[in-house]
């Protein structure tokens, strides 16, 4: 079997497997002691912490911007996002670099996290909608929820979560 | 050999509707009576150049279209026929034809065969009327359509002829520019049955006899089933050196003027005046115009760029290669005594990348002439159809500008024209009336200013009436009664979407739409647009555009812990100064007095909100005086740091925009700075 064959049966394999329960992979991250996860296509990399360009008069979550390889890319503070209190920033601070957008039109932007945990596998029915909290918190970039090792993880909604216009709007 | 042609294509579309453009400027400039020899044959070059070109990548439809025209012009250039001004107006409707025709074919549409039928007609009447024949009952030989000879299944129809019948009577000069008709006979003879007749009855007494002279004609007939544009070819080298007439066997036809080639075989013949064929011509002209509006997107963007800049940049990269490679030999095995070297290395190194960067950054540019270019020919249609005198005065058509912003800058700047003729500029009587010349001046200006390039529309009509405007806009419920506007608000109206003050519409404006869809256009520029007008002077809209949108000279700034990169364009000085300088209005407006001239202040951290830094009792700083929007204006900064030119990256690529920044760039550690943007800060400060 040629080289070309195998991969093709390989895929062949992987799709039939697919139909019966699509597994999706994410990246799982800590902030404080909440678990969410990320659609692990759309993290481009991963970084430690530096130094941002502080933009003015933008809400203090949006913590600036720093030089990604060329590109002027904005960091925001996921904590800061989601109301939980501050932490000092140190050397192991993470920030996960995601995409937004499709074609030819797409963001990225990082987001500040207190560590990045695992990548789980999760197969699609496993995942619960989001319950409604009622206006105590939003669950507007809340994909669902789905359990790993009894642990609880929030499965983000990236495309959401980067919308600046929403950002704007939930700041209006 | 077969190439494939379809790979030149692009070339020669380009090179027919810059063609194009040298027919219409040189029409433009013909002044009526007095003929400029050189223009006509500028013009004569132009079109004989598309003609061969079409001819040659099987145009056939525009080849034979600008025969016609070419025809015409020769008549011109030879002085045998006079220029008039309706004979400059359909020469004009032939160049909008054909560049709809060209248009057509590049976007491999089928060609508009009515309304080049209809400029055809004009032409040819404007050939055989002028040059002898009664005006007033001109019969036309009107094939159906006259476009007969252009659409294939009309030649189809012809080919049924079985036969042509060819009358080849060349000018005497035939022999002398190495043509010999027994060469034609023999390819004529090869496409079928062949007869001559030779008519030898100009031949002078033989001691009149120039040998070097062809006094011959000839009738000949050939039976065959080629096309007319197969024996059409044959005697493509000498169609300029004899009067040629093609006609079907089985109809033959008398054809009154031996110059023209008649473009099919009658079908139907028409009979009418030129009068109305001619008012058919323009109103396909007016379609014409309105037509590239709605242009369909052209296929590919090229730029055609001076040969000399492209050796410059190749001789650049060179240099730089070179200075690496020196660079790289010091870094190999290096020793402290070779830090001067080193030195040395990396300033030529830099001096290499910014002449780099500059002439790459030239290759964009383009001078405005570009989209003026395309103006005195509007003027002249519109003044014509509105009953108006309108003259345009171009200025500072060599400024360069990038060629994005040309590209973008064309269709708002046909708005505003066409406003300003419509509206601005009054009707003849009226001007008159009004102790005005008759004539109408509309001055399209365009300078550098500041980093910006300015673009003026200044006309001397009516002005805008603000009172009108104000009633207007209260009308149609945009503004409230009760507010008080400044004049500046008021024509600032003219903006919001749904505003015409025009009584009645036109086709040229006046539908409301527009005004704010330009200002948009504009304002995606990172451009800003201005009115005054005065009432019975006239208005002057001006447009203020970037020149580039990629690379600026800045000047960085700190403010506490922080770096902003001011455009150095804007800023016309900095000065130290302490904090007893600053005058205080109103107990918290400050003001500077800069000599005679009282500043106001903008503090950057409060405006910034910068927390970071020494917390300095702002006793001391720096004033760095800007020109923002036309006024003074003192930004406070902790610091001058350094000139350098920097590369704009854009904040919105994957961020949003900022208000009082117009983008970042990335400095020599790699941390991000802000760019300031002057005018924007300015009103961030009013609020």
């Amino acid at each position: 079997m040629s080289p070309e064959n195998e991969i093709r049966a390989v895929k062949e394999v992987a799709q039939t497997n697919s139909e019966t329960s699509i597994t999706i992979q994410y990246l799982s991250f800590v902030l404080g002691k909440e678990e969410y996860g990320v659609d692990i296509l759309r993290v481009q990399e991963i970084r430690s912490w530096e130094p941002v360009s502080r933009v003015p008069n933008v809400p203090p979550y949006e913590k600036g911007v720093v030089n990604l390889r060329g590109a002027i890319v904005p960091i925001i503070d996921l904590r800061e996002r989601f109301s939980l209190s501050k932490v000092e920033y140190t050397p192991l601070t993470v920030v996960v670099v995601l995409q937004t957008g499709s074609g030819n039109h797409t963001r990225i932007m990082g987001v500040v996290v207190d560590s990045v945990s695992d990548v789980i596998s999760i197969d699609k029915s496993e995942i619960q909608g989001a319950p409604d909290f009622g206006t105590k918190v939003s669950n507007e970039f809340i994909n669902g929820l789905v359990s790993v090792n009894e642990r609880m993880v929030m499965l983000l909604d990236v495309d959401k979560l980067l919308t600046l216009e929403s950002l704007e709007q939930s700041e209006n | 050999m077969s190439i494939d042609m379809s790979q030149f294509h692009q070339v020669f579309f380009e090179e027919c509707f810059e063609g194009l453009e040298a027919m219409e400027s040189g029409l433009l400039s013909l002044d009526i009576g007095d003929i400029d020899s050189e223009v006509i044959n500028t013009i004569f070059r132009a079109a004989h150049s598309i003609k061969g070109g079409s001819g040659t990548f099987g145009f056939t439809v525009v080849a034979e279209y600008t025969h016609i025209m070419e025809t015409l012009l020769d008549e011109m250039r030879d002085g045998r026929r006079p220029v008039t001004k309706q004979a400059v107006d359909v020469l004009l409707g032939s160049v909008d034809c054909l560049r709809e025709m060209l248009t057509s074919i590049q976007n491999e549409e089928d060609v508009n065969m009515v309304s080049a039928a209809k400029h055809q007609a004009a032409l040819e009447i404007e050939l055989n009327g002028s040059a002898g024949n009664a005006p007033e009952a001109v019969k036309i030989d009107k094939v159906a359509p006259i476009a007969a000879p252009l659409k294939p299944e009309e030649i189809t129809e012809i080919d049924e002829e079985q036969g042509w019948k060819i009358a080849f009577c060349p000018y005497l000069n035939l022999l002398k520019t190495g043509n010999d008709p027994v060469r034609l006979f023999r390819e004529l003879n090869g496409l079928g049955e062949f007869t001559s007749n030779v008519n030898i009855q100009d031949i002078p007494p033989f001691d009149e006899l120039d040998p070097e002279e062809c006094n011959i004609s000839w009738e000949l007939k050939l039976v065959t089933e080629a096309k007319e544009a197969a024996i059409r070819e044959i005697f493509s080298w000498v169609e300029d050196d004899c009067a040629l007439e093609i006609t079907p066997l089985s109809k033959p036809k008398k054809v009154k003027k031996p110059k023209i080639t008649p473009t099919a075989p009658v079908v139907e013949v028409v009979t009418a005046t030129p009068d109305v064929v001619e008012s058919v011509a323009k109103k396909a002209a007016v379609v014409v115009e309105s037509d590239p509006s709605k242009n369909t997107p052209k296929a590919s963007s090229s730029i055609r760029v001076d040969t000399d800049k492209i050796d410059t940049l190749i001789n650049m990269v060179g240099e730089v290669v070179i200075t690496q490679s020196m660079l790289g030999l010091i870094g190999e095995n290096f020793t402290m005594d070779k830090v001067g070297q080193l030195k040395r290395g990396l300033a030529q190194l830099e001096r290499h990348t910014r002449d780099l960067q500059q002439s790459v950054m030239n290759i964009r540019m383009l001078p405005i002439s570009f989209v003026f270019s395309r103006f005195p020919r509007l003027v002249h249609d519109i003044s014509t159809q509105l009953h108006k005198k309108i003259t345009l005065k171009l200025v500072g058509e060599n400024t360069e500008v990038d060629k994005a912003v040309v590209e973008l800058i064309n269709d708002p700047l046909v708005h505003l024209i066409r406003n300003s003729l419509d509206h601005g500029i009054e009707m003849p009587a009226e001007r008159i009336a009004a102790g005005k010349p008759e004539m109408g001046t509309i001055e399209l200006k365009a300078y550098h200013r500041g980093g910006h390039i300015v673009i003026e529309i200044v006309d001397d009509g009516r002005g805008m009436d603000k009172a009108k405007l104000l009633a207007k806009a209260i009308e149609k419920g945009l503004v409230d009664e009760a507010t008080i506007m400044s004049d500046k608000q008021i024509l600032e109206l003219i903006f919001m979407p749904g505003f015409s003050t025009a009584e009645k519409l036109t086709d040229i404006s006046g539908r409301g739409v527009g005004m704010d869809v330009v200002r948009r256009n504009i304002q995606s520029l990172g451009g800003n647009i201005d009115i005054i007008s005065e009432l019975g002077k006239g208005s002057t809209i001006a447009i203020h555009l970037p020149l580039t949108l990629a690379i600026l000279d800045g000047q960085s700034v700190a403010v506490g812990d922080e770096t902003y990169i001011v455009p150095l364009v804007s800023i016309i000085e900095s000065i130290n100064i302490t904090e007893k300088m600053l005058n205080k209005v109103a107990g918290k407006g400050e003001t500077f007095k800069l000599r005679s001239e009282y500043l106001p202040i903008i503090r950057m951290r409060e405006i910034f909100n910068v927390k970071s830094g020494a917390a300095t009792k702002s006793n001391e700083g720096v004033i760095v005086v800007v020109e923002g929007q036309g006024a003074l204006c003192g930004f406070l900064v902790d610091e001058l740091l350094g000139q350098q030119q920097v590369v704009i990256k854009s904040l919105e690529a994957n961020y949003r925009r900022v208000e009082g920044v117009s983008g970042a760039t990335i400095l020599g550690d790699g941390s991000v700075a802000l760019i300031l943007d002057v005018p924007g800060l300015v009103r961030l400060s009013v609020r």
